[in-house]
This record gives C-alpha cells, structure tokens and sequence, in this order.
C-alpha cells in the first residue's frame, strides 16, 4: 500500500510539474549549454533546451534519494552480479544522483566519479546536493584518460558505471574495442561495468558487436519509452546466469526504499546468449575506426 | 612517332600547368584530411577536448608558415618540376610513421607527460610536424612553377590558393564526412600518402620528358 501512495504521489508531482517550469540556473560551459530547471519539486539538469532528450539527471527536492530516473533505476541490475561492490567508478557525473544513492547505499564503499566538465561538477555541487567526502571523490578528467592512468597506478573496481553519453553528441573514443578492453583491465575479478548507452539509430548493432567481442555475451536491459539500454558485462563471463532468491531478495529490501524493483528489473534483463538481435558479420568499433556520431545520426 | 607526340603534349605549358594545380588540390586535399584525422589520433591518449584542437591546429598553422618559408627559399634554386615531385615523395613518406608508431609514441609520451595539454601538444609535434611542414612548402614552390612574368604574379599566387584551399575544403568534408564512415585511420592516410608517392613520381617522369625529346633529334 505503501509503495502505491509513493509511486501516486510521484506520478501526481510529475504531472503537476510539467505545468510550470522555472529555469533556475543557466549557464555556457567548455562543452555544452547547462540549464537548472524547476517543475514543483522536481528538479532537472538539461543539457540543451527544448529536446526531451537532453535532460541529464533529475531529482526530487523532498526525497532526494528516490531515483526518478528509469535507467539509473536500470543501472541498479548490476548490482545483483556483485551485491557489495567496494570500490566503484563512475564515468559521467550528470548530477551525481547516482553517485549519492549509492553512498548511501554503501557507506564504506569508495567511489570515484570522472568528469570532463568542470563547470556540471559545480552545478552537481551547487543545485543537486551532490555529496562528497574523502571517500567519495570526483575528478574533472576525460574517463578515457581516467582509465588509462588509473591501470598505470595498479588500481581496479569492483564496478565501473558509464554513463557519459547525452543524446546529442557521443565522444566516439569510448565506444571502441580499445578502450573497453582498457576497462576490462581495470576491472576487479569479479567487477562488472554497466553502460547506459542508446537503443535505438544504426549504432546499436555496431555497439552490441564490440560489447561482444571484448567481453562476450551479456544482459541488455532496455527501456523502450525513452529508448535507453543498459549494457551490463562481467570481467569473467556470465557462466551461471540465475540469480538466487535471497541475493534478490536482500537487494530488492535495500532498493526498495530508492524506487527501484529490482524483481521485475530481473525479469526484463536480456541475455544475448538466448537472444542475439544484431546481424553477424556487424563490423566492430576500434580506434581505427569509430564513426559514432555519423552512425548515431542515420 | 607517335610516342613524341604524347610527349609533347603532355608537356605543353598548358598542360604542365594545370597538372600542377592539380598537384596543389590534392596537396591541400591531403593536409586538412591528416588535420581531420588528427583528433581521433589523438583521442584515446589525451582525449576529446578542446585543447585537443588547440594542439593540432597550432602544429599545423606552425608547420604550414614554416613550411612556406622553406619552399620560397627552396624555389630559388633551379626550380624544376622534379624537385617539385621529390617534395611530394618526401611528404608521403613522412606521413608513413603516424601509421606505423603513433600508438608506441604517444603511449610513450602519455606516461611521462601528465598534462593532457602538454602531452597532445607533443604528440601532434611528433606525429604532424615534419609531413606538414613539407606539404606547406608545396604552395609557394608551384607559384614559382607556374609564374612566367611578374605582372601575373598576384594573378597565378591567387588562382594556386583558390584551388589548394579549395583542396582544403573538400579534404576536411569528405574525410569527415565519408572516410572516417567506410575506412581505418590507417587505410585513409596510406591512401593520402599513395597518391602522393604517385603524383610525385609522375611529376618527375613527365619533368624526364623535354630532355627525352631534346636528345631524340642527334639520335636520328
């Protein structure tokens, strides 16, 4: 009962919001255009005006810690392969939502998030109660550079999350074989890495094939209302695929309280082993070759 | 003969001439292709921001001025079109080590700089530098080639930009446009310097020609 009075009341905040919206913050960055907006309580960061597709990270004044966002909920499946990840690295801060539920989440965790704009790192700071300490950590860095210095140093993860690619503009060098092998190396031996990335334009075979071909078959969970997919791959392979009720049903008593169900996340996940949906002979991304944005735009 | 007539046709002034600024097209064709290319070089070491840019377009713009004041010295001294053609060669062979070393170097260069800044600044020097100051000296070796008389001088320099920036143009459309969606990094920039070896070898052959038919007549 509890859980329908939330999911009504959010239901009713989202409609309500959507009459009047008040821009909060604006401002021109390195990179892009950064806009705060304001619809009731909730809460958004956009990228551009006027494109639904922009919208970065939203979070509700009130309840700060419910996730309102569909794929950062569709992100949380990771964490059924690897329940209590210790050290967890996020590429692309948005507004640091992620990165603050999954404080709480783990208070002993240590996480590290990698952004290449200064000034969406002061805007986490300053509107979305983006919150750091000396475990929780951010560096304003290309996550490419991040990795590749980061296996210098020895270091690993227990989970590494993507999440750097706006609808708008896709930095094409991590896309490419090279530097999904470059985080597979970085990973821990039972590391996972999660990628929010698009499911739809002639990228997605070209996508799924270089996924595949670094780290073999993996679970897609997608979201068909604002065409987003969470690619989820292991280190070490899916061997056994079934996730036991107690895992599940642990997780699901942490998650619940953040807006996620993580039954029925678990039922929608696709393994390609059992269903593979891009044509065989896809050619991959490398550094060599990587037209991303071009393909993005067919 | 009929053999000498194609020579001689070939290497009417006329003809000379607009081989030449065909040469100049594809010389300013090649250089902002390798600029293009240049970014996603560059991009899984130090990468896509805008210093990235900053890094390839100082180096190019440095090689290019650089470039043109050795070619203007260089047109001084017996300008022929064979010298013209051993540039060419020379630029193409030059471009072979962004293919061949790039990874090793700007790996090398990625643990020892720290500053991305410093380090794509580098690497652009290393990868960019001497194939471009090469190409640039191109431009002011073909007005020497092509200037008769000085009062076209303005007239010829002009026409020679128009097209090697027209070259330019095209170049940075159809590499970032097209290329980058059909080949490697790598296929492109063999192609670039394959025409250029090409080109090259058959400025000197045809520059061989006049002497040809000078001897040809003592022979007979």
């Amino acid at each position: 009962m509890y859980k329908v009075v939330t999911v009504l009341g959010l239901a009713l905040i989202l409609i309500t919001a959507s009459v009047n919206a008040k821009i909060v913050h604006q401002e021109r960055s390195l990179y892009r255009n950064i806009l705060v907006e304001d619809k009731g309580d909730l809460r958004c960061l956009k990228f551009r005006t006027k494109s639904t597709k922009s919208q970065q990270s939203c979070y509700l004044k009130s309840q700060p810690h419910q996730l309102v966002f569909n794929y950062t909920k569709l992100i949380m499946t990771g964490l059924l392969f690897n329940p209590e990840p210790q050290r967890i690295l996020i590429v692309g801060l948005g507004g640091g939502t992620l990165s603050n539920t999954l404080a709480q989440l783990y208070p002993q965790s240590q996480i590290d998030n990698v952004e290449i704009d200064p000034a969406v790192i002061k805007v986490a700071r300053d509107y979305f109660d983006f919150f750091e300490n000396d475990k929780i950590k951010t560096y304003s860095q290309d996550g490419r550079i991040f990795i590749k210095r980061a296996l210098l140093k020895k270091q690993s993860y227990d989970w590494i999350i993507l999440d750097a690619f706006n609808g708008d503009y896709i930095p094409e060098h991590l896309l490419t074989k090279e530097f999904l092998q470059e985080a597979k190396a970085l990973l821990s031996d039972n590391g996972i890495l999660s990628s929010n990335t698009f499911s739809l334009s002639a990228l997605y075979p070209h996508e799924s094939a270089t996924y595949k071909a670094v780290f073999g078959d993996f679970y897609q969970i997608s979201n068909r209302a604002n065409s987003n997919r969470i690619i989820l791959v292991s280190k070490k392979g899916f061997a056994d695929s079934t996730i036991d009720a107690k895992t599940l049903n642990e997780l699901d008593g942490k998650l619940t309280n953040y807006g996620v169900n993580i039954n029925l996340l678990y039922r929608s996940m696709v393994y390609t082993k059992n269903k593979k949906n891009w044509p065989e002979n896809t050619r991959i991304l490398t550094d060599q070759f990587s037209p991303a944005n071009l393909l993005n735009a067919n | 003969m009929t053999n000498s007539l194609q020579n001689s046709s070939l290497n009417s002034p006329r003809y000379q001439n607009i081989f030449i600024y065909l040469l100049a097209f594809i010389s300013g064709f090649s250089i902002m292709g390798v600029e293009l290319l240049g970014g996603r070089i560059l991009a899984p070491f130090f990468g896509s921001s805008v210093h990235i840019w900053g890094s390839i377009i100082t180096v190019f713009m440095l090689s290019l001025s650089l470039g043109y004041l050795l070619g203007g010295k260089l047109s001084t001294r017996s300008p022929s079109l064979k010298i013209y053609g051993f540039i060419f060669v020379f630029a193409a062979i030059t471009l072979l080590p962004i293919t061949l070393f790039s990874q090793e170097l700007m790996g090398f260069i990625f643990i020892h700089v720290e500053d991305s800044r410093y380090g794509s600044l580098l690497a652009s020097m290393a990868l960019f530098f001497i194939p471009t100051v090469i190409l640039g000296m191109l431009s002011p070796y073909s007005v020497r080639l092509l200037v008769t008389n000085s009062n076209e001088s303005g007239q010829v320099a002009g026409k020679l930009y128009f097209i090697s920036t027209l070259g330019s143009a095209l170049g940075t459309l159809a590499t970032s446009f097209y290329f980058i969606l059909w080949f490697d990094i790598n296929i492109i920039i063999f192609s670039f310097s394959g025409v250029l070896v090409s080109l090259g070898l058959l400025a000197i052959f045809i520059n061989r020609i006049p002497q040809l038919r000078k001897v040809e007549p003592s022979h007979v």
